[in-house]
């Protein structure tokens, strides 16, 4: 590249400048003469005059572009689960530095960043229980203790603080313990890639949840493997003591880390997660 | 002073002038003169003319340059695969083994929108205004940019395309960075989202050498067409508001290119590979009003024109380096 232009600019030692435009040529004017006013723009300024507006062109199309990405938040197109910490969605897409440190530190590889199809969400941290929830395996709030910006809250420093979201159940008639049904197997199946820390098993690495059998009289796979004391519970559905189908209820102190959902072992899960709720908006 | 406003317009978007004569300093008036005589003219032709036998520009300072934006790129992606956590995070916020960085920008634009100042943040964004100011400030563009790297190779192919006619490079008026700097802060503030972060290409390549690729990477892709096809690296020289903001970081860095006018042949090697040629106004004959110029607030430090130079009139020069030694 250099050496191509150091030929094309030597011809005359000294120049006088090094401008890009092309030399000024009067001959090309337009063959239709207009009087001959002092109207009449030399090349150099018709130049300047195009560059001009060619600059507010392009820089219109780039604040276009950059704008499009509120359309998304807007208009809450995706409702993402936060990690853990979050500030208020607003101002958690104002003052995340999108670094993706959060993603770095968490040893179950649950947060995500988003991609461009999010708007200002975009490399801003998400959550998708389903595949993949916090389970606390990090002894809570590694990613919050990451955040440079505050945009996960220090105030967090224990998993019972935490405020993601609330689980609800959706169309309980598939509960399987609605239906006094038991569980075999493993919860996900066995191509199941997400992680799951068994304290009983090893207490500081999660495994495979596919290379955790399970046998169960009543599936309370929810319940059990929650890692909020008292955040769920079964509960029966009648008197009668006979009655093997039971309930689960969600209690206030369900912080929305997603772990039942994502162990729930019914297609589609009978149990989700809905961000930004707590105990007082979801009742 | 003057001299350092003089810089910070130009970054602005000032056109560079010739400087009136009775801005010269009778030594740079003496060279000038100096230059202009008879003899000194046909010596200047004898010496060009010699001088296209024997030099060759060289490759240098690319060489350097180009190792330090792998390895400082490749710092993050390892610190995460491999778990060394040298630096974690992304070029917009990271620790280095364990203190927090911030990226100037990303910094400005998250205070804005954020309207808190966390301890952390500004830590981060104080340890990095220091550090780059020290190393030069735009010198964060050359050195240590992805998206620099893949738009010096868009630039190569640009000019290979250029030189046989089939693109020609559309200029852009350079106030459109400050324009749309200023846009960009006053957007974050009053919308409250960091608004330029959706389309910086250095934030959207850094997450993706890290975490993996994203769909975000065809903003990339388009800039860099439009980089070969139709304006020579447009998105560094007339958009790009984090090399505005290193400038104002870097304005009074002791870092800095040392213009030699004694040394100068005004042949224009230097503003020919330059990415911003304004700020090597004082190259120009009858242009530098001082014996030595530095060139300020806008070079990115990158060292393509001390590559071009043949006379070896352009040199990195640490200011006041000279009285502490």
């Amino acid at each position: 590249m250099t050496s191509d232009q150091s030929k094309t600019n030597n011809a005359s030692p000294p120049p006088a400048n090094a401008d890009m435009d092309p030399p000024s040529d009067n001959s090309a004017a337009p063959a239709k003469a207009t009087p001959p006013k002092k109207r009449k723009m030399s090349e150099r300024q018709r130049e300047a005059r195009r560059r001009f507006l060619r600059s507010i062109g392009f820089g219109s199309v780039i604040l276009a572009a950059a704008l499009s990405g509120v359309y998304p938040v807007l208009k809450r197109l995706k409702e993402r689960l936060r990690p853990p910490g979050a500030i208020d969605e607003d101002a958690f897409l104002a003052a995340c530095i999108k670094c993706g440190q959060c993603v770095q530190v968490c040893p179950v590889e649950a947060i995500k960043l988003a991609d461009v199809d999010e708007g200002m969400g975009i490399g801003v941290p998400y959550i998708d229980a389903r595949t993949q929830a916090c389970d606390f395996s990090c002894d809570a709030t590694q990613c919050i203790l990451a955040c440079p910006t505050g945009a996960l809250d220090h105030v967090i420093t224990k998993k019972e603080e935490v405020t993601m979201g609330f689980a609800k159940l959706v169309e309980p008639e598939n509960c399987l313990a609605m239906q006094g049904l038991g569980f075999s197997g493993t919860a996900r199946g066995p191509d199941f890639e997400g992680l799951l820390r068994y304290e009983e098993i090893d207490r500081w690495t999660p495994i495979k949840i596919a290379d955790h059998d399970y046998d169960l009289e009543l599936c309370d796979l929810c319940v059990r493997e929650c890692p909020i004391e008292g955040a769920i519970s079964l509960e029966p559905i009648s008197s009668d003591p006979g009655d093997k189908r039971r309930e689960p209820i969600i209690h206030k102190s369900c912080v929305g880390c997603g772990t039942c959902e994502m162990m729930c072992p019914v297609e589609p899960a009978v149990i989700i997660i809905e961000p930004e709720v707590s105990m007082e908006t979801a009742a | 002073m003057s001299k350092i406003v003089h810089s910070i317009l130009l970054m602005l978007g000032k056109d560079a002038a010739r400087p009136a004569r009775d801005q010269f300093s009778s030594k740079a008036l003496e060279i000038f003169k100096g230059k202009k005589t008879k003899e000194a003219v046909q010596e200047r032709i004898r010496l060009i003319k010699e001088e296209k036998v024997w030099f060759k520009p060289g490759t240098k300072w690319l060489k350097r340059r180009w190792a330090s934006v792998i390895i400082v790129n490749l710092l993050f992606v390892l610190s995460f695969w491999l778990d060394i956590q040298l630096i974690e995070g992304a070029l917009t916020g990271s620790r280095v083994v364990g203190f927090h960085m911030a990226d100037l920008n990303s910094a400005l634009q998250v205070m804005l929108a954020y309207k808190h100042i966390v301890v952390n943040l500004l830590i981060g964004t104080a340890t990095v205004l220091f550090g780059w100011w020290l190393l030069g400030g735009r010198t964060f563009c050359a050195w240590a940019c992805p998206y620099h790297l893949l738009a010096e190779i868009a630039e190569m192919i640009h000019m290979k395309l250029a030189a046989k006619g089939l693109v020609k490079d559309h200029t852009f008026d350079r106030r459109m960075r400050t324009v749309l700097y200023f846009i960009f802060a006053i957007l974050a503030f009053v919308t409250g989202y960091t608004v330029f972060e959706y389309i910086s290409p250095v934030g959207i390549l850094s997450r993706a050498f890290t975490y993996g690729a994203s769909f975000a990477l065809v903003i990339v892709g388009i800039l860099l067409l439009i980089e070969i096809f139709y304006s020579r690296r447009f998105w560094c020289r007339y958009v790009c508001p984090i090399g505005l903001t290193y400038g104002f970081a870097g304005a009074l860095s002791p870092v800095q290119i040392k213009y030699d006018s004694t040394k100068c042949l005004h042949e224009g090697e230097c503003r020919d590979v330059c990415m911003v040629p304004h700020v090597l106004e004082p190259t120009k004959l009858g242009f530098a009003d001082q014996e030595f110029h530095y060139m300020g607030a806008d070079c990115t430090r990158c060292g393509m024109c001390l590559d071009a130079c043949p006379t070896g009139a352009l040199k990195f020069h640490i200011r006041g380096s000279d009285s502490l030694l």
